[in-house]
């Protein structure tokens, strides 16, 4: 489980979609990066991603790791957001999650994604749901 | 560079082995390929695990090991990508080889993985995976691969059956390898009907949790010739490193192997070989999905064409193209930083004529592909008997 | 000057169960329950939900319908619930942080049972009314747990309600024509620090409790601000049930249509410090400009806290930006049956 600071770290992406757009080449980076991978640049502006996106890769954990067991099975999915940045996200409320194709049209709610124990942090992110 | 060649080989069996260590079980695998070579001494070790750390509580692994065969002081080191460790410590040791800065080097891998439990060992496998744009949401490794299975589906037409007619393949292989994990048959329908594990991945679609270890020995070229006289000997005609993106959401198409596809380039550039040239290779099928990727990425087929030459058997032991003869990783076993050093071992005995009954006639040129995680890292190698 | 809230919000998870689900399991009369209670349904959420995330999107909602409020210029945010996920550490931090509201804000938790919500927008409006901060954002949140074979277990039900206050006229949308809260020590309903599920007086939680306290606070409300109730177009009042915010609307002179679009609970069940709060966003999202709305909600313990809203011409502009509060109830449903209700809230005792 993660330690208070590494998830308070990361608390401007998995909280509020900030991204990093490379004054470069306009490629927006999430997580952001020090460099640039497409046009090795060092210079960015602040992003925000947007919320509304389409499944491109789905599929369905029946044997969930440690900390999900309460969940499975699950929908989880890459998904590629209205502005070409792709993410990995859990596809919640789905009554069957088998029904999950490729191209379903999401957007990303704020859920708890995990806890550590009865009483450990809890860790909070965004899980994409069906429109 | 100097050429340079395999003289030794060293298996044991893998498994669940209860009774023995990580130090018993490598030092069995060392000890074979040193007799197997018929030398005592070295100049380096290199040693493939992923994570001794936290499998056995054990980092530090290339000293202890090293001093575990009375070999304390010479030159040791652990390599790591993942389940591509084992093929990066070969490489380590023919860089070495090839530079001229060691004669012999004992090349091993090792893991041991039945001391922490199920759970812990899923844990461990996963920190392959990006932990916090992949691991933080619940993906698993099944999961990643089911992913790229799902896109490699809706984009080529691939199906589950063709994925298991893979099982099925390698589980029939292999029956025919004493050393390994699983010596039983498996049908396309035993597969279909195991438990879904990730959609569309079942439990005979994955590769096992396994202990187990393996080591050849490095020598140069025209020194292992001066030894063997007219007798066959492996060399290292090829070897190829790639990375991509370890996150899924970063790959630019999760229907291909990026890194296999450029780690395989630089392999044949050198070897100066073509896919067609390869007469046997052992391909990393940590679950089904990923050998058919991975023979489309090593350019055995076109893409798309990986699931039906599967299907129609032409990878099988007696066909076109004999993809993983030893049983590959799922018959096998995974033992995860052991496998790429047991793929070399597997070809160079099929290119000595050695593989028993899983021999593929007149062998001559073969390739291992090993791969970290999800695909991030690749290591091809081509060996050719000489 | 006049303030009021510039932007509202509400989230209503999308899992449901069935009044007779639970009847079912503990061998009670499902008809008669539903009879006594006007409770057919209540909301369940996910094992992802909780106080918090309910309240982020409701406070993601309010901002939307604020067009164009700057997350950072809201100085205040409060979040009332008794379901807050810790003990100790705030809901509000954490939706403060979500929402890009840190570093510059006062944020704290409250906890008065059901009126938590209410309390939070006394608050957010107060610290604006006083000229302290420019916006202040008060929130009402709950998952709330009813013990296993426990009547309570009928009602109690999760949702979220979010409202930003301000005084900036061409945004409001609801404006505060009065506020009067009346408060006791009743001890109708309570929870000991270390328990899991909450104690009640039985019969002693309506007139002692629930009916002395909002007729009370209505009443009062409605003779020092100088109005009858026909002035009103709507009235939402606290919604333990269905009958009891019919029966004390009627009592205080009410009609069924005033408190038609406020009324969720049959089908929403208590959703404690969201309850009369998220019937106020569903009344909001039918209101007209120049519509008189009473709110009165009702926190054991106890006290009642209620607000006189006058809506204005910015209203119609808001409505449809943000997910309707009756659609949320009414569509995309997912009903679980016990088992699943059990493994969702906690119930089930799990290996170590």
């Amino acid at each position: 489980m993660e330690s208070p600071a590494r998830s308070w770290r990361s608390y401007p992406q998995r909280y509020r979609l900030e991204a990093a757009k490379c004054s470069g080449c306009g490629k927006v980076l999430f997580p952001p990066r020090l460099t640039c991978p497409n046009c090795h640049g060092r210079e960015f502006t602040q992003a925000t991603l947007p919320r509304d996106g389409r499944v491109v890769a789905p599929t369905v954990i029946h044997v969930p790791p440690q900390g999900f067991k309460e969940h499975a099975p699950y929908a989880i999915a890459v998904v590629e957001l209205k502005n070409g940045v792709r993410v990995m996200v859990q596809v919640a409320d789905m009554t069957d999650p088998g029904e999950l194709a490729v191209g379903d049209p999401v957007h990303l709610e704020f859920r708890r994604i995990r806890e550590d124990g009865e009483a450990g942090l809890i860790f909070y992110g965004h899980k994409a749901i069906r429109d | 560079m100097r050429e340079v060649a395999i003289i030794g080989v060293g298996m044991i069996d893998w498994g669940e082995l209860w009774g023995k260590s990580l130090r018993e079980i490598w030092a069995e695998a060392a000890l074979a390929a040193l007799d197997d070579a018929g030398i005592d001494r070295v100049d380096l070790i290199t040693v493939g695990c992923m994570s001794p750390g936290l499998f056995v509580g054990q980092e530090h692994l290339a000293s202890l090991l090293a001093d575990e065969i009375g070999m304390a002081g010479v030159a040791s080191t652990r390599v790591e990508s993942a389940c591509a460790s084992g093929s990066l410590a070969f490489r380590a040791g023919f860089a070495e080889v090839a530079a001229g800065l060691s004669d012999l080097v004992l090349v091993t891998g090792v893991e041991k993985m039945t001391d922490v439990d199920g759970a812990d060992a899923t844990y461990a496998l996963g920190t392959a995976a990006d932990q916090e744009l992949e691991g933080f949401h619940g993906i698993t490794f099944p999961g990643l691969y089911a992913m790229m299975a799902r896109v490699h589906m809706a984009h080529h037409g691939t199906t589950s059956r063709q994925l298991a007619a893979v099982a099925a393949k390698n589980h029939a292989n292999g029956l025919l390898n004493p050393h390994a994990q699983y010596h039983m048959r498996v049908s396309i329908d035993d597969v279909l009907g195991s438990t879904m594990v990730a959609d569309p991945l079942h439990l005979l679609d994955c590769s096992p949790i396994t202990d187990g270890a393996a080591a050849v020995v490095l020598a140069p070229l025209d020194k292992a010739k001066d030894h063997v006289g007219n007798r066959t000997v492996v060399k290292v005609a090829g070897s190829g490193l790639a990375t991509d993106t370890i996150a899924l959401a970063n790959r630019e198409d999760l229907a291909r192997l990026r890194a296999v596809e450029l780690a395989a380039e630089r392999a044949y550039v050198m070897a100066g070989r073509r896919p067609s040239d390869i007469h046997v290779a052992e391909v990393h099928d940590c679950f089904t999905i990923a050998e058919i990727m991975a023979t489309e990425a090593l350019g055995f087929f076109e893409p798309g064409e990986g699931g039906p030459a599967a299907e129609r058997g032409l990878t099988a032991l007696g066909d076109r193209l004999p993809i993983n003869p030893s049983g590959g990783l799922k018959s096998k076993g995974h033992p995860v930083g052991a496998t790429g050093v047991a793929q070399i071992a597997e070809i160079t005995l099929q290119l000595l004529g050695k593989a028993g009954q899983r021999q593929v006639e007149g062998a001559r040129v073969g390739l291992t592909q090993n791969m970290g995680g999800s695909g991030g890292s690749s290591t091809v190698h081509i060996l050719e008997a000489v | 000057m006049s303030i009021g809230i510039v932007g509202y919000g509400s989230f209503i998870p999308r899992r449901r169960i069935k009044l007779e689900e639970i009847a079912k399991v503990w061998g009670a009369d499902a008809a008669s329950y539903k009879r006594g209670l006007q409770l057919h349904e209540k909301s369940v959420p996910g094992k992802d939900e909780d106080t918090i995330t309910m309240a982020v999107e409701a406070g993601r909602r309010a901002l939307v319908r604020s067009g164009g409020v700057n997350p950072s210029a809201i100085g205040a945010v409060y979040v009332g619930s008794e379901s807050h996920p810790y003990a100790v550490k705030p809901s509000g931090t954490v939706v403060a942080e979500a929402l890009g509201i840190t570093p510059e804000a006062h944020v704290g938790d409250l906890e008065f049972a059901c009126k938590a919500g209410t309390e939070s927008m006394y608050l957010a409006y107060s610290l604006v009314k006083a000229g302290e901060v420019g916006y202040a954002l008060g929130i009402g949140a709950d998952t709330s747990q009813g013990a296993p074979g426990d009547a309570l277990e009928y009602s109690t039900a999760a949702g979220a309600a979010a409202f930003i206050f301000g005084s900036d006229e061409e945004r409001i949308v609801a404006e505060v024509v009065a506020t009067y809260s009346w408060t006791t020590d009743t001890p109708d309903f309570w929870r000991r620090s270390q328990m899991h599920y909450p104690r009640h007086g039985s019969r002693y939680t309506g007139e002692p409790a629930y009916f002395r306290h909002i007729t009370s606070s209505a009443a009062g409300i409605m003779e020092r601000a100088g109005f009858k109730p026909e002035d009103f177009a709507f009235a939402v009042f606290h919604q333990p049930n269905g009958k009891f915010p019919v029966r004390v609307g009627k009592r205080l002179g009410f009609t069924t249509k005033q408190m038609e679009p406020g009324w969720l609970s049959p089908w929403l069940g208590n959703t404690y410090s969201g309850a009369s709060p998220i019937g106020l966003t569903a009344s909001f999202d039918v209101a007209k400009p120049g519509d008189l709305i009473l709110i009165t909600s009702f926190g054991s313990g106890a006290g009642s806290d209620s607000f006189i809203f006058r809506m204005t011409d910015r209203i119609t502009a808001v409505q449809a930006l943000a997910p309707l509060t009756r659609m949320q109830l009414d569509n995309d449903k997912i009903y679980v049956d016990y088992g699943t209700y059990a493994k969702l809230r906690g119930k089930i005792r799990m290996g170590e």
